[in-house]
């Protein structure tokens, strides 16, 4: 069914007893094309590619819990596209020209809001930094705008801009930079493969990889075997898991990142917010909750829970930059299961196993990521050959020497 | 994460007294490695990230000073045991 104008009158005079489910559940086939392990945002947005852009209908996405249980419906919601080096850049553009299309394009209300980014700065430094970086991104056609303290102050006149040991000196602003509605780009993209004929197999597990002559044959679930021609993995946080099954190691560590909502409140911040001085990052979801999150907890876990040194160190860092916080009760918090790589940059390759193809390491910047993420692996999967705008999240990088390294931190995962 | 370690030096303490450095290597070279074998990209870059029982390297910087080997589950907290790194390697155990 498609969403309308007309669709919802129609619906509203029936009194909303026609309403068709927004996708199957369907029984898994013996055999398909491509098999994607992960049914999360980019597993989704994978097969809604492979059928769209390349007519690879007879797809598989194999999940062990629900559609979107993962990162997909535990995220901060942000998409911003400033990042400073040529590897990562063009790809987080293209990734936010898809956000900007997204809705109209699978019919479905994802309540993209570009309602700009800001990453204050509170040195000279920083300053210096952020200027680079700006730079960087406007010499690939992407939109930045370096704000000093009166610019910030007129949109965020709340803040503590004469903190003793962070000022607060200007900012890096993205106006096209937002927040999505995460959940809604996880049912949209799964309801547009769903239509396209792509079966989406929930509470199927994958327990093994059938590897044979060099080659995947398929995949073992708690449903059963399932063969495929070509088999592609996006696991994100469990991703290290996944490929040992077919006999792989990842420069790959899992990590839990926590995040945080606030009590409904009126309006209050109408942007997104970064503190510069510490990590901590701030919006306000359309419901009024404010939406939040820090660091990784730093130690390597599975599970989707953090401790509550890091839950105090986060609300002190959101303090330093929004005193007014301090009044503001905190609603939730909840954690989620992050494949944080060596060089802090994803991973979108083909695999020593020829088709076995590769989607993982997004650290804790996987959602922003989605669109392109699904738009280059399916492009990976079905032509063999690297998008171009990904072409540099090789798996082979970091032996090569190739890093992709934002943060300049090396290999040690809890640091990117 | 567990909150109290035990510590083999200094009793139960809270884990925000230590630094984890991360997972043990499994498979670190032997000592005059040269530094173009494949072995130390393997080492350095690779993972085996296994999901339940994990063993790391922690600093007890706010204690002993020591560095430890700590065995833990990464999905239920568990700690199992804690070692002092250097006499677990005195006794010949070098990984």
């Amino acid at each position: 069914m498609r969403y309308s104008f007309a669709s919802l009158i129609a619906n509203a005079f029936s009194g909303n007893r026609n309403w068709t489910p927004v996708w199957r559940e369907p029984e898994p086939k013996s055999r398909y094309d491509v098999v994607i392990v992960g049914g999360g945002g980019h597993g989704l947005a994978t097969a809604y590619y492979l059928a769209r852009e390349h007519g690879i209908r007879n797809v598989a996405i194999v999940e062990k819990g629900w559609l979107g249980s993962g990162n997909i419906g535990r995220n901060t919601t942000l998409i911003r596209s400033n990042y400073l080096l040529p590897g990562n850049e063009p790809f987080y553009e293209w990734s936010l020209k898809l956000w900007e299309g997204l809705e109209q394009e699978f019919n479905f209300n994802a309540m993209v809001s570009q309602r700009g980014v800001l990453n204050l700065y509170h040195s000279d430094a920083q300053r210096d930094a952020f200027a680079r970086r700006g730079n960087a991104m406007r010499m690939h056609g992407v939109d930045a705008e370096l704000l000093d303290r009166d610019g910030v102050r007129s949109m965020l006149p709340y803040f503590d801009y004469d903190n003793a040991r962070f000022p607060i000196m200007g900012a890096l602003l993205q106006r096209r930079g937002g927040t999505v509605r995460h959940d809604a780009v996880a049912w949209g993209y799964g309801r547009g493969a769903d239509e396209m004929g792509v079966d989406i197999i929930q509470h199927c597990e994958v327990t093994g990889i059938r590897v044979e002559n060099g080659r995947a044959r398929g995949v073992e679930t708690t449903r059963g075997f399932i063969g495929c021609d070509r088999l592609a993995l996006a696991a994100a946080g469990n991703s290290s898991v996944v490929a040992a099954m077919a006999g792989l190691r990842l420069p790959i560590e899992s990590h839990v990142l926590q995040a945080f909502v606030s009590e409904g409140l009126k309006p209050f911040i109408d942007t997104v917010v970064t503190f510069g001085a510490g990590h901590f990052y701030i919006s306000q979801s359309d419901k009024g909750g404010l939406v939040f999150g820090g660091d990784i907890d730093g130690y390597n876990s599975y599970a989707q829970r953090g401790n509550l040194a890091t839950v105090e160190h986060v609300f002190e860092a959101g303090l330093a930059m929004i005193p007014g916080l301090s009044r503001i009760k905190a609603l939730r918090s909840w954690g989620g299961v992050m494949d944080m790589s060596m060089d802090g940059s994803p991973i979108i390759d083909k695999t020593p196993i020829p088709n076995l193809y590769l989607n993982c390491g997004w650290c804790y910047g996987g959602f922003k990521a989605t669109p392109a993420s699904g738009w280059c692996f399916a492009h990976l999967i079905a032509r063999d050959e690297p998008h171009p705008v990904a072409r540099e999240m090789r798996l082979d990088r970091f032996a090569r020497g190739y890093l992709i390294d934002e943060n300049g931190r090396g290999a040690q995962a809890n640091l990117h | 994460m567990a909150s109290l370690i035990p510590c083999p030096h200094c009793g139960m303490r809270p884990k925000e007294e230590f630094t984890i450095r991360g997972a043990v290597p499994d498979d670190r070279p032997a000592w005059g490695t040269p530094i173009d074998d494949p072995q130390w990209f393997s080492a350095v870059y690779l993972r085996t990230n296994p999901r339940g029982r994990l063993r790391e390297h922690w600093y007890h910087g706010a204690g002993c000073g020591r560095w430890l080997i700590v065995e833990r589950d990464n999905l239920s907290h568990a700690v199992y045991d804690v070692a002092d790194a250097r006499t677990r390697a005195l006794a010949g155990d070098r990984t």
